[in-house]
């Protein structure tokens, strides 16, 4: 998909987030806003997985560790057709399986998230199953920054450099807020990148906001042989509409009818 | 009484050689446990197929959840203690919720490591697992049963715990007069004079010796101790006590249980666990909700700092013993 595409994309998944998050009065609307771009590319460009090929042992995988932003993988999987968009329509009414977090009831979803830390070690263990099998396929999983305390995600660093995973890309959506506040403030996890290089990860750094910039940087996976791929991709919470961006409150705040009208006029 | 064979684990071992001799597609996983699981020899015959993750339990099953969403028969391997506390909520959402169809092996469970204390024992597990949906949870009484429950394991495809211990158990309960002189792994061709009612099967409790004037119901590793009161009250007293191995204890053979308790006798669950939320509180659940009102009893591990001392002193302790288990018979039946 050509940078203009990509970018015409990610307006247009923006303003669906914020009209199913509008309509279900629910929703993560910060970091779905920062993570977007970064699903915007991984399916429209990146992995090898769309409705025919979901069933093939073949297909990339993408396992979202940050559950809690299913609106942005909601909306990407229904434009590539995994189901129709008017499903949407029940987010997070009674009896949907279109609810908060992902579940595999909804088709193209890989696995049930929602619980933090969990994410990369499924990851780790599918990665696992591709080299056994020999299988080219690739595993790709989203971590949030507030979850990078989660032990098991160091545990699951260590296995997948021990295991030179290099068919496994993580992705953090770094957009440096969590419920509390900042990262820094909260629990500083700096430096991430050295850190993740000592533990046997291979690290690029990008705007995660800019889809073309995140295409070029996934373009060139593994970053290196034999080593699992780390991308920082700085992102900034409430990304595309001016007064949530970089705004705590919209964590999982939800738009009155005039800021849902003022968002959708920034982003037509 | 019955022929004493290997300690279930060791059966697990030499179960899984074989499932992986003819299936690359089993794997073991473990996490520095593969002494302690007896899977050392495994990971000699079979290094392609053994993942080690360290000393890292929520790593463990979340990568145990992975390589079966990706087709492999998948057996995490860690003791019982960490694995089900430690990596609960790995177990909860990884395998059950996310339907990935890994056999959780709990290896040296309930207070198999005796003196090593609390932190070592599993006393928890069946009460934890039980209120987790879509996981079958097993705990296998001898060597016979503990083959079976891991062949049914690998060919269910579905979430399921199983529970094994440390110490030598009978090669079959049932078949309590054995004649092999060496114990051996039976293969489960069963060729004595056995009705099909005992044979194993995941979700039906096996009844392995008969009696009508009371029933103890155990799991794991006390069907002996319950056996054993049994042999006891008959030789002793005249009495003929049924026992049953509840191996699964989820989902529960309500089934067995309603015609036990038709039956209008005591019973006694006997479990090593404690006494809440486990075998016990779940046939005593059944019982009160189906109008059965049958004397009863749960053994188990009270709600107390645990004892110190083996298996056995623990046991003893809290007479899960064949003559602990016959005094309670006969105060329920008095």
């Amino acid at each position: 998909m050509t940078s203009i595409e990509l970018q015409e994309k990610s307006r247009i998944y923006r303003r669906k987030i914020l009209e199913y998050i509008y309509k279900a009065k629910a929703g993560h609307t910060g970091g779905s806003l920062s993570c977007i771009d970064i699903l915007n590319v991984l399916y429209n460009d990146t992995m090898n997985v769309n409705p025919e090929n979901f069933k093939s042992g073949d297909r990339d995988r993408y396992i979202q560790s940050k559950g809690h932003c299913v609106e942005a993988l909601f909306v990407v999987l229904a434009d590539k057709g995994f189901f129709p968009e008017t499903d949407l329509e029940t987010l997070c009414k009674y009896k949907s399986h279109y609810i908060g977090h992902p579940t595999r009831k909804v088709n193209g979803v890989e696995q049930n998230t929602g619980a933090l830390g969990h994410g990369l070690p499924i990851c780790v263990g599918t990665a696992l199953a591709a080299k056994m099998d020999e299988k080219s396929y690739r595993v790709f999983t989203l971590l949030g920054d507030g979850e990078l305390p989660e032990g098991s995600n160091w545990e699951a660093f260590l296995s997948a450099s021990h295991y030179k995973l290099d068919n496994l890309c993580a992705i953090l959506d770094y957009n440096k807020l969590q419920i509390t506040g900042k990262n820094a403030d909260v629990l500083n996890t700096e430096p991430i990148a050295d850190k993740l290089k000592s533990f046997g990860w291979a690290v690029r750094e990008v705007d995660g906001n800019d889809p073309q910039k995140l295409k070029e940087t996934l373009d060139q996976l593994p970053f290196e042989e034999g080593k699992p791929s780390f991308v920082i991709a700085h992102t900034i919470k409430g990304k595309g509409v001016s007064y949530m961006e970089n705004q705590l409150k919209w964590h999982h705040g939800v738009p009155s009818a005039e800021q849902y009208e003022l968002a959708i006029s920034e982003l037509s | 009484m019955p022929t004493v064979g290997l300690a279930n684990l060791e059966v697990f071992a030499a179960t899984l050689e074989s499932l992986a001799a003819v299936d690359r597609n089993i794997i073991a996983v473990t996490s520095d446990s593969r002494g302690s699981g007896k899977l050392t020899p495994f990971g000699q015959k079979f290094p392609k197929q053994i993942v080690e993750v360290g000393i890292a339990e929520q790593n463990l099953v979340g990568v145990a959840a992975g390589l079966a969403s990706a087709g492999k028969t998948v057996f995490a391997v860690s003791p019982a203690c960490f694995l089900t506390a430690r990596a609960l909520e790995q177990i909860k959402n990884d395998v059950a919720y996310s339907d990935n169809a890994v056999v959780l092996v709990g290896i040296s469970a309930g207070v198999s490591y005796g003196a090593l204390g609390t932190t070592h024992h599993s006393l928890h597990d069946y009460a934890v697992l039980r209120a987790i949906n879509n996981l079958v949870v097993v705990a296998p009484a001898d060597n016979f049963e503990t083959e079976q429950a891991i062949l049914q394991a690998a060919a269910l495809k579905k979430p399921i715990y199983l529970r094994f211990g440390k110490k030598n158990m009978p090669v079959d309960l049932v078949i309590s007069d054995w004649s092999g002189g060496v114990p051996q792994l039976v293969t489960g061709e069963k060729t004595d004079n056995q009705s099909t009612s005992n044979l194993f099967q995941l979700g039906k409790g096996r009844v392995i010796r008969e009696g009508s004037d009371l029933t103890f119901i155990g799991t794991g590793e006390t069907v002996l101790p319950a056996f054993e009161a049994a042999e006891k009250l008959a030789s002793e007293h005249g009495i003929q006590a049924k026992v049953v191995s509840m191996h699964t204890i989820k989902p529960l053979d309500y089934e067995l249980i309603n015609t036990i308790a038709s039956e209008g006798k005591p019973i006694i669950t006997v479990e090593e666990h404690m006494v809440n939320g486990g075998l016990g509180e779940a046939v005593a659940s059944y019982l009160m909700q189906n109008a059965h009102r049958n004397s009863f009893k749960i053994m188990g591990i009270p709600d107390e700092y645990t004892v110190t001392g083996s298996q056995n002193e623990i046991f003893k302790h809290y007479e899960i013993t064949g003559e602990g288990i016959a005094k309670e018979a006969l105060k329920l039946l008095a």
